[in-house]
């Protein structure tokens, strides 16, 4: 059974050395320590909840924190639940919990991923049970002691109290508590009036610890054994290894190997994605590697497949268009019937560059690995998708692979892969140390797993009252379920048949298209939701304006009486209009909408439905010549019942930020079939001078079950912003990134 | 007991100074005897284990390795050790007081929960700590020339703490 303060019993006692071998204070093994060892007496209550005799109450946090807070917000609803005196919890990063059941992996801590904003609905339904059983035991312990009912007994702030007013901390109890069985009935949990922590705003748990410099993210991680290693991929994906002359590079004192990755047999999966052939070099330290790294002379010679440029995908989306769609996603009445008898017909095509996920944190992972067992340290999203690679790598049993979940600098998709860890794993099996695996950021943007690039055809017709009759929209993109998946899931990543307008508008087509690229693509944040709802908010926003229609009403007139439709997808079952039309109503509202607007300032609205989540947004902007001046944003969003609002908003001013960031200037391309860009001069976030000063986010109260919100920020963004900058400048962009086709019309 | 040899040598030779790089990092004095091309920032996470210096890049385009240098804002993976001799270096982890005592610019990073994922963070407090040693009340358009990235959007927070840090300096100023 694996313990969760494990976690920062490591803390203490990890290894530590120095790059010149001065001081290296470590464990021989792997770092597991008894307890006993520090001399404490701690109580676990269950897997997530221990006490000390203090009444210190550590919480483990069991989903990986890539910045959407969940270590906080998993705390406070299992402290709820525990009645827990808050100034006292700390919270721990749990492993991955996994057991040995017979040879295959047995997972003992339920949901444990960061990906579609799913972890706090998770935590939701399990997590309240297990604060509400801790609970429980302290509850009989103390009616054990005084020899009373628990019904005579209530908890506050990490109190038990009797109807006497006799008091007993958690901490004098955690003992007699830890031996009591828990109860095998679900607990009633408190009800909403009864919150105390839940919908009030608590700051981020690691706070104090990243302000200080002392957050430890997996690249901050070392053993003293371990050997830096550095890597360079061949430029081409699918290319291979055609020259390697180390001669100069092992020269360099302090190197100790440099190593070969070859391409691995297609037929033979490993991991998440297929490798790209690299050459590493392991030294003693991270320079030493990367300047034997700048000695290699290596040559590379591409693969097969060549890695399409936006231009080329281009063409192969308007060869695509003239052919059957490789999946027809929706098809509601008829519309090409329906276009025929319209007074109003409107078309448009939009286009989406590949982009990339430029996450602060490299890929990078620490792993120590024998035949006996592996320790794998490294930023990821998905633990067991890590796990199971690993795994393979090794065939080492369950319970001998011990995968853990440090915070990570970002995250947004490029950590749901593995890849990396693939490479730091078959590197320290080649070379019998323990590996120190980063890349730099130059590796890091010429092989990521970008956001598929893809074109939109959008069709709509109204009929003589200016109602929408009819509606299109035709998707062609490079699937980043290609290779991964069957050809006829590919469209499952790339649109969402019950997405808006669809139930709205009676005549609609949905279809999608395939096109080919060696590029790799994988998970982007908010998945297509991002760009689809871009397209379609967009040119909503192109038919009311041609239409002559306040782009607010045409909306709102669209959503019509609330009302639930069926949303087969993630989020769903049901999408309620009316949700929607409020949080628009309330973002239009916030920014004056419907109030006169100063002279040369544009306003935009758009909303979306994401992963459960209702968001609106509403941007006020200028161009002062070439400059772009966002003077007022507005976020509303209805997330249902929102665990820690602090955190939530946090969350969706930082979407609402890398909505317009990424809309703005962020783009990959291809030459030669080689990506372009090396680093953040070539690849520009906005900086905090193009961002507006603030976002002013609304939170819809709401008793419905909590949707998460990381992800939910991020779609309507920057279609707000373009419509805001159509209102302010005539000129309607329709791609991303904006800004030099902006620069452009303008 | 042994007897220790009685001729006296030739030359009294003084043993040479060793040779190395002297700087002061977070008031501790240190000697780098490695590469003098070393940068600042490996120096720190991979030599002294000073990890809240950040690796982002190699060209001093993202700022998550800010420290100061001599009072200046300064990005470490570009600076090599042999420009740093004698030079006072102050890194994220030298800003709070030996107590314990946070630096009014980390007070006000918690205050206004100005976080997300973080990782950027100990090099904007640095960027904030040096902005406001120029500049006790910046105005707006003092943060903007803040140009640390954030990929996670936590600009506007940022914007507040250095607000609210000024406001916490000129107060204990008076």
């Amino acid at each position: 059974m694996k313990r969760p303060h494990d976690a920062s019993r490591r803390r203490f006692l990890k290894v530590f050395g120095t790059a010149t071998g001065a001081l290296v204070v470590g464990l021989p093994a792997l770092a597991r320590t008894p307890d006993e060892l520090l001399g404490q007496n701690l109580f676990r209550l269950n897997l997530y909840v221990r006490i000390e005799p203090d009444g210190t109450t550590a919480i483990g946090a069991r989903d990986p924190e890539v910045g959407q807070g969940i270590r906080t917000a998993e705390a406070r609803i299992l402290a709820e639940e525990l009645d827990a005196d808050w100034p006292r919890v700390i919270v721990e990063p749990l492993d991955l919990g996994v057991t040995n059941a017979g040879g295959e992996p047995h997972w003992t801590y339920g949901h444990q991923m960061a990906s579609g904003s799913t972890s706090v609905p998770a935590a939701w339904n399990d997590l309240r049970n297990v604060g509400a059983a801790a609970r429980e035991l302290l509850l009989r312990a103390a009616a054990a002691r005084w020899k009373t009912g628990i019904a005579n007994l209530r908890t506050s702030h990490g109190v038990v109290i009797a109807a006497d007013g006799r008091k007993l901390g958690y901490g004098e109890l955690a003992e007699a508590a830890s031996k009591l069985k828990p109860a095998n009935v679900p607990l009633q949990p408190k009800t909403p009036a009864q919150y105390v922590l839940i919908g009030q705003d608590a700051g981020d748990v690691d706070a104090r610890d990243i302000v200080t410099g002392h957050q430890h993210y997996a690249v901050d991680d070392w053993f003293g054994d371990a050997l830096a290693a550095v890597v360079a991929h061949c430029p081409w994906p699918g290319g291979r290894l055609a020259h390697l002359d180390d001669t100069a590079a092992l020269k360099v004192k302090g190197v100790e190997k440099v190593m070969t990755i070859p391409v691995p047999d297609p037929e033979r999966a490993l991991g998440t994605q297929q490798l790209t052939a690299s050459v590493a070099v392991l030294a003693s330290d991270t320079w030493t590697a990367l300047q034997a790294l700048a000695r290699l002379d290596v040559r590379w010679q591409p693969g097969a497949q060549t890695a399409q440029g936006d231009e080329a995908l281009v063409d192969a989306a308007a060869t695509a268009f003239a052919s059957d769609p490789t999946k027809a996603v929706r098809t509601d009445g008829d519309f090409t019937e329906a276009a025929k008898r319209a007074p109003h017909k409107f078309a448009a095509d939009y286009r989406f560059a590949t982009a990339g996920h430029a996450d602060l944190e490299p890929p990078n992972a620490l792993v120590r690995v024998d035949n006996q067992q592996a320790l794998i340290i490294a930023p990821v999203q998905n633990p067991r998708a890590t796990f199971d690679t690993v795994r393979g790598l090794t065939g080492l049993a369950p319970d001998k692979i011990t995968i853990q979940l440090p915070r990570a600098g970002g995250g947004f998709g490029r950590f749901l892969e593995t890849d990396y860890v693939t490479e730091a794993v078959m590197l320290a099996k080649a070379a019998g140390k323990p590996i120190k695996l980063m890349w730099t950021r130059t590796e890091a943007f010429a092989h990521d797993t970008y956001r598929p690039f893809s074109v939109h055809k959008l069709e709509a017709c109204a009929d003589r009252k200016r109602t929408l009759t009819g509606w299109t929209h035709r998707i062609a993109s490079t699937s980043r379920l290609a290779g991964r998946e069957p050809r006829a899931r590919w469209w499952l990543s790339e649109m969402h048949p019950d997405d808006l307008p669809a139930g709205l508008v009676g005549n609609l087509q949905y279809a999608w298209f395939a096109l080919d690229s060696a590029l790799p693509r994988g998970s982007y944040r908010a998945s297509s939701h991002a760009v689809n709802a871009f397209a379609t908010e967009c040119f909503l926003d192109e038919v009311a304006h041609q239409l002559k229609l306040d782009a607010l009403k045409f909306r709102l007139a669209l959503l019509g009486e609330p009302r639930k439709l069926p949303y087969r997808g993630h989020g769903g079952p049901v999408l309620d209009t009316g949700r929607l039309s409020w949080v628009l109503q309330l973002a239009a509202d916030a920014i004056g909408w419907s109030k006169s607007h100063p002279q040369g300032h544009g306003f935009g609205l758009a909303c979306h439905f994401t992963f459960g989540g209702y968001v609106a947004h509403a941007v006020e902007v200028s161009m002062e010549k070439t400059r772009l001046v966002i003077h007022n944003v507005v976020c509303a969003a209805d997330l249902g019942r929102v665990v820690n609002p602090l955190g939530a908003r946090a969350a969706l001013v930082g979407a609402t930020l890398d909505g317009f960031s990424t809309a703005l200037r962020e783009r990959i391309t291809l030459k030669d079939g080689q990506v372009v860009q090396q680093g953040f001069k070539d690849y520009p976030l906005a900086t905090m001078a193009q961002m507006p000063h603030d976002v002013q986010v609304i939170l819809v109260p709401s008793q419905e079950h909590p949707a998460g919100a990381f992800d939910m920020g991020f779609p309507s963004a920057a279609p707000a912003l373009a419509n805001a900058i159509f209102a302010g400048t005539t000129v309607r962009v329709r791609q991303l990134p904006m800004w030099s086709e902006l620069m452009r019309l303008l | 007991m042994p007897q220790v040899p009685q001729t006296p040598p030739a030359e009294i030779v003084p043993q040479p100074v060793r040779a190395g790089i002297d700087v002061t990092i977070n008031g501790k004095h240190f000697r780098h005897t490695g590469d003098p091309g070393l940068p600042l920032l490996w120096y720190l996470r991979d030599v002294l284990r000073l990890t809240g210096c950040k690796y982002g890049c190699d060209d001093a385009s993202c700022g998550a390795c800010s420290v100061l240098v001599d009072g200046k804002l300064k990005r470490a993976c570009t600076l090599s050790m042999q420009d740093l001799a004698g030079n006072d270096i102050i890194t994220i982890e030298g800003l709070a007081g030996s107590d314990g005592s946070l630096h009014p610019v980390q007070q006000a990073w918690i205050d206004e929960d100005a976080i997300l994922c973080g990782y950027c963070q100990s090099g904007q407090i640095m960027a904030a700590v040096a902005l406001l040693a120029r500049k006790p009340k910046p105005s707006d358009a003092d943060i903007d020339t803040i140009g640390n990235l954030c990929r996670c959007g936590s600009y506007p927070r940022i914007r507040r703490a250095i607000h609210r840090a000024a406001d916490t300096l000129k107060g204990k100023a008076k």
